[in-house]
């Protein structure tokens, strides 16, 4: 059991043995011998669940949805795409916009629109956290009147729509309820930003322990007997200093009402944690190769790995091209700098024919200069990012990279000039 | 001269990945570099700070990172526990485990009592005058808001009882416009102008904090002008770059591609720049940092960052 979790520092030769009875595919995430040996192609016929997640602003939500796209595209499933926060002009080209919890489906002209055959299905939902919990009250409520005091009760009206924690929770728990009560092939999510990436993960266990806690049942109990025992009262008279009693009869109250689901939530928030560790689910870390934001990745695919949850892939966003790594490139870079005045002069008539006033040496020679450093100033980045790649201490199956568009990607056919990167 | 760095209490904030705490840490170290002693705070305890200033990892407790520059990280339970101690004048001895367990537990389900900690940390440097400035390095800004409109929520939610009260003071301090002011950080990109749009909406609508600059990180140099530009072109063209790289011995081509992609990359932004300007009232004022071509960070390009936001506020 230990074996997976202690190696994923140290890789090389001694990745994990398979373990008896373990799902074969669990093992694939530290053999740095398969790395690349994958397909994003692959692993997105097997799974069921994709769970994109990673840092901020890497690109994340577009990464899900291209996943989808190529998986609707290419192995013609019926795929659903459950997104967070997608980009104005990306929900937009989705038909995103304002339909709340619902899940709808993109047309198939948006595909042909897009150059496109249209295969299999591809449906979009956002998560709407408001929504959600509230659907959540209503299923576990016991009764009516419950119900009903619960969905005005100040406290949660405040949790289920301000409190961004409660996001983590409410976006794995939609996921559950759509797997488990729809056909779909394959479900792509987007996980939202988190202070922690990784707090989505422990938020079901958050859940059920918070629903479970003695304290809770001490909280509420002086507000149902009126009977303070001698080990809670100075938590109370300090809890009354601090909050007001009536504050705290509130907080009672919600406590008291949320208990009558006791239950039903805790069951419940077990099934979500299950289907996280499910063969049938998969994890997508996305990242850029900026220091930065791949430590961040690095760190979550360490903890997915340790958590015996499945790494399927690692995508890196934005990477500079290739061209900009060449030690030709350099020696000419340089030489246009050096050369430069030279050089203008032997372009100059040449210039001079296309159009007369493009014939000053002066202007030439610092064109030449502008762009040699530019060139220089970006293999600067171009070979950090190598470095970083290089160093990376997790080599899933899969390891995309994905270049650096020049546009930003807000419709169909971008998706899909995306998805081809990271598909093979 | 921008008077930004005259208040006392600076939140930073922006979407992940847009360079939060590089500004945060950069607008602190320029500061003291100003003859201010200021306090940096990291929020999200991340760790990324003590990386910025190349130092030891800092702690609730805050530390001398370099002269007149001190660094803490946010930590709520020893928040909570000098919250006792300073504000309600209740003794913690030892354990504070179970009671601060109970608090967490009453702080998930009870919203803003967390912030409030948080928060109330800040205003309370604010108030002691330990600091010229405190700098946050605060939530991404998906989160900012719950914390700025804590106190006023808190304030809604209870009617009486201590916390009450430190609320009021708290609320003094976050809305003097002289005072407290939000920074916000964010890329010539179009998720984090959109975001920041918005962010600038909802602080306006939901706190009583002032927007009191934004910052645009990794802005691309201007490689050409106009004549320039049809010049470049030119020299792209088949013929002038089969004959370059015959002069200098080697393919131009992927020089030139680059240069291409640098216009474009430049150009793509400069919309969305032009957006940002559009959806934020002109009275906040916009600074500006060039893309800076590396990729690793530490305390020298902690330092380049400064140098940058120096010369935006006219220093």
């Amino acid at each position: 059991m230990a074996a997976e979790r202690a190696s994923h520092r140290g890789r090389a030769g001694r990745s994990a043995p398979a373990e008896s009875g373990e799902a074969p595919d669990r093992r694939q995430s530290l053999q740095t011998s398969s790395a690349g040996s994958g397909s994003m192609d692959g692993l997105l016929a097997t799974k069921e669940i994709v769970i994109a997640c990673g840092p901020g602003g890497v690109g994340k939500t577009t990464t899900a949805a291209a996943a989808g796209v190529m998986a609707a595209v290419r192995h013609g499933s019926k795929v659903l795409v459950l997104t967070v926060d997608p980009a104005k002009r990306l929900a937009n080209a989705l038909g995103l916009d304002g339909i709340g919890n619902a899940e709808h489906r993109v047309p198939d002209e948006a595909f042909r629109a897009a150059g496109l055959k249209p295969r299999g299905e591809l449906w979009v939902a956002m998560l709407d956290t408001k929504e959600s919990w509230d659907a959540l009250i209503r299923r576990h409520a016991p009764d009516k009147q419950t119900r009903e005091e619960i969905l005005a009760n100040p406290l949660y009206q405040n949790i289920s729509g301000k409190f961004v924690q409660s996001h983590d929770y409410i976006a794995m728990e939609r996921l559950y309820e759509i797997h488990s009560e729809s056909d779909y092939d394959l479900i792509v999510v987007d996980t939202p930003p988190t202070r922690n990436a990784l707090d989505f993960l422990d938020a079901p266990q958050r859940m059920a322990d918070f629903f479970s806690s003695r304290l809770l049942r001490w909280l509420i109990v002086p507000y149902r007997s009126r009977l303070v025992n001698m080990a809670t009262k100075p938590f109370y008279s300090i809890a009354d200093r601090i909050l007001g009693t009536e504050f705290l009869a509130d907080i009672s109250e919600f406590f008291i009402l949320f208990q009558s689901m006791y239950d039903g939530f805790v069951e419940r928030s077990e099934s979500v944690g299950r289907l996280l560790s499910d063969r049938r689910t998969t994890f997508l870390v996305v990242s850029t190769l900026e220091a930065v934001p791949l430590r961040e990745a690095e760190y979550f695919a360490e903890q997915l790995v340790s958590r015996r949850l499945h790494l399927g892939a690692i995508v890196l966003n934005k990477v500079l091209p290739d061209y900009l790594r060449g030690s030709e490139g350099t020696v000419v870079a340089d030489a246009m700098n050096e050369r430069s005045d030279e050089l203008s002069a032997l372009l100059a008539p040449e210039l001079a024919a296309l159009d007369p006033v493009m014939g000053d040496t002066d202007q030439i020679s610092r064109v030449l200069g502008e762009v040699a450093d530019s060139y220089l100033n970006f293999q600067v980045v171009a070979l950090r990012e190598m470095e970083e790649r290089a160093m990376l201490s997790v080599v899933p199956d899969v390891l995309a990279t994905v270049p650096f568009f020049d546009t930003d990607i807000f419709d169909l056919a971008g998706l899909v000039r995306l998805g081809e990167q990271i598909w093979e | 001269m921008n008077p930004l760095l005259d208040l006392k209490l600076l939140f930073v904030t922006g979407k992940g990945g847009v360079g939060k705490t590089t500004v945060a840490s950069a607008l602190a170290l320029l500061a003291s570099q100003r003859g201010k002693r200021v306090l940096i705070c990291e929020v999200d305890a991340k760790g990324d700070v003590a990386g910025f200033y190349e130092t030891s990892p800092t702690a609730f407790h805050e530390r001398e990172v370099l002269p007149g520059l001190y660094a803490m990280t946010m930590d709520t339970e020893a928040s909570l526990r000098e919250y006792l101690k300073l504000q309600l004048r209740i003794p913690v001895v030892g354990r504070i485990g179970p009671l601060a367990k109970a608090f967490d537990f009453v702080a998930t389900a009870a919203p803003g009592v967390r912030e409030i900690l948080t928060v109330g940390k800040f205003c309370y440097e604010v108030r002691e005058r330990h600091y010229d400035l405190v700098v946050v390095d605060a939530p991404a800004s998906g989160h900012i808001i719950g914390q700025l409109a804590a106190p006023q929520a808190i304030n809604s939610l209870v009617k009486v009882g201590l916390i009450r009260s430190q609320t009021d003071w708290m609320l003094d301090i976050l809305s003097d416009a002289h005072k407290t002011g939000l920074v916000a950080v964010c890329t010539p990109e179009e998720m984090p102008v959109s975001e920041t749009i918005e962010l600038a909406a909802r602080v306006r609508d939901e706190t009583t904090v002032q927007l009191s600059a934004v910052v645009v990180n990794r802005v691309l140099p201007e490689l050409f002008g106009r004549q320039e530009e049809a010049v470049f072109d030119a020299l792209g063209g088949a013929g002038p770059l089969t004959r370059l790289s015959e002069l200098v011995g080697g393919d131009a081509g992927p020089v030139f591609d680059a240069a291409r992609l640098a216009v474009t990359m430049r150009r793509t932004r400069a919309t969305h720049l032009d957006r940002l300007r559009q959806g934020i009232d002109s009275a906040v004022p916009l600074l500006y940092l060039p893309y800076l071509f590396t990729r690793s960070h530490g305390l020298r390009t902690t330092r380049q960052v400064a140098a940058s936001l120096g010369e935006e506020l006219g220093f």
